[in-house]
């Protein structure tokens, strides 16, 4: 339900909608919440962007949480 | 040595006295128990998951609230961690009403537009969850689709708990995405050791390391340690969005009474989607009786092992109460974990 899971946009669609890539995934999600751009970070909660993250970041995190989230789903 | 190693070292020098951190965050439960962070910890000091899984502390009214909503024949839509929680008669999987699971309020509204059915939107989680409900309300949505707000605010219950005092806590790791969203500032009227730490263990234990320092130096103040998501004032846009659409309002948790400001209903514009005045449903009180601890567990006084019925006549197949069936339930998370540590 907290889970986030960071995210690149790589495509910008009509009505709030982006595409965004996991690494391993590529989804839509909404983005009425944060004004993003291609090529940036954000955090995505119930296929929502809650806030935008550094690239840096972004990579980081991204490796830890798939790990504790893979545990928590199995 | 590694840097968690290290960190580990330092916390055993500086654990004098007494310390209990608490923090309310499923991921970091996880996380401490996917790493094993406790048994790096010096035995002085503690660190418990206080009510950071918002499917546990959503009361069994407001399951059965939502059953109800089942009995006038409406669609229901919601997160899959709430399926299985058990209201005072059943669940919402054993009901044997429409029930579906969504990602998000967004795929809810879809099935609104596909039917014309009422469509009930469940609509659990804190404050990092409930912007993507307001967002939604403010676009062009169907006349049949409505939500039931059981939203949480973390900060009046942390005040709840700092006043009440039982749990002894000397410090808060505060929950990381709730911060994404809100910011920090809110949290300076606590006057104890808080830290904002990130989530791989070398943080956590640098978040604990902090939180013992301020203990040791007699100070209270809110460190950062996850600068690189969270600022003090967070997300100004969705914390706007969540402000047009919903208010405060006082309402119980599970394991809690009932905590001034700690809600969140619709505010007047938006009687239409709200589904406690569209269907006439009233949150009722309910006593618990079974020997389920999550109340305490929730308060963090008692963790899921201290249960008698944990991992025997409770287990995830088996849910007795809504800490064992949530992803980001104390005794699912530990359940988890034992298992695998086997
Ligand atoms: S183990 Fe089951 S019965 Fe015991 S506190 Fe956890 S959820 Fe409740």
């Amino acid at each position: 339900m907290c889970i986030a899971v960071p995210a690149e946009v790589i495509e910008k669609k009509e009505g709030n909608i982006a595409v965004v890539d996991y690494g391993d995934l590529k989804q839509e999600v909404r983005v009425d919440l944060v004004d993003v751009d291609i090529g940036e970070f954000v955090l995505v909660h119930v296929g929502f962007a809650i806030q935008k993250l550094s690239r840096e970041e972004g990579l980081e995190t991204r490796e830890i949480f798939r790990q504790v989230y893979a545990a928590m789903e199995e | 040595m590694s840097l968690g190693t290290e960190i580990s070292r330092k916390l055993h020098d500086i654990a004098d006295r007494d310390m209990v951190f608490m923090h309310i965050c499923g991921t970091h439960e996880a996380a401490i128990a996917r790493y094993g962070i406790r048994s790096l910890l010096p035995d002085r000091l503690r660190i418990v998951m206080g009510p950071g899984c918002p499917v546990c502390i959503t009361p069994q009214g407001e399951i059965d609230a939502a059953l109800d909503l089942v009995d006038r024949g409406c669609i229901i839509a919601t997160y899959g961690d709430l399926l299985r929680v058990p209201g005072s008669r059943g669940s919402l999987e054993s009901s044997g009403g429409d029930v579906r699971v969504v990602q998000g309020v967004h795929k809810a509204v879809e099935i609104a537009e596909g039917t014309d059915r009422e469509v009930v939107f469940i609509s659990v989680g804190f404050e990092t969850t409930a912007p993507t409900v307001a967002a939604t309300l403010l676009s062009h949505l169907p006349s049949n689709f409505s939500i039931l707000s059981c939203h949480r605010l973390v900060p009046p219950a942390m005040k709840w708990l700092l006043e009440q005092g039982e749990a002894h806590l000397h410090g808060f790791m505060l929950p990381g995405h709730v911060c994404t969203v809100m910011g920090y500032s809110e949290y300076e009227q606590f006057p104890v050791p808080q830290v904002v730490a990130g989530f791989d263990p070398e943080d956590i234990l640098l978040g604990l390391l902090m939180l013992a320092r301020q203990v040791q130096e007699g100070s209270s103040r809110i460190d950062n340690a996850y600068p690189r998501a969270v600022c003090r004032e967070g997300n100004m846009k969705a914390k706007e969005i969540m402000g047009e659409v919903f208010e405060p309002c006082d309402v119980e948790w599970r394991g809690f009474p009932v905590i001034p400001g700690s809600g969140l209903r619709l505010r007047p514009g938006f009687d239409q989607y709200d589904a406690q005045k569209k269907f006439d449903i009233e949150f009722r009180h309910v006593e618990k009786h079974s020997a389920c601890i999550c109340d305490k567990v929730l308060r963090g006084i008692a963790q899921p092992s201290d249960c008698k019925l944990f991992d025997r006549a409770c287990t995830p197949r088996t849910p007795i109460g809504p800490c064992m069936v949530s992803h980001e339930g104390a005794c699912k998370i530990w359940h988890t974990y034992r298992v695998k540590m086997r």
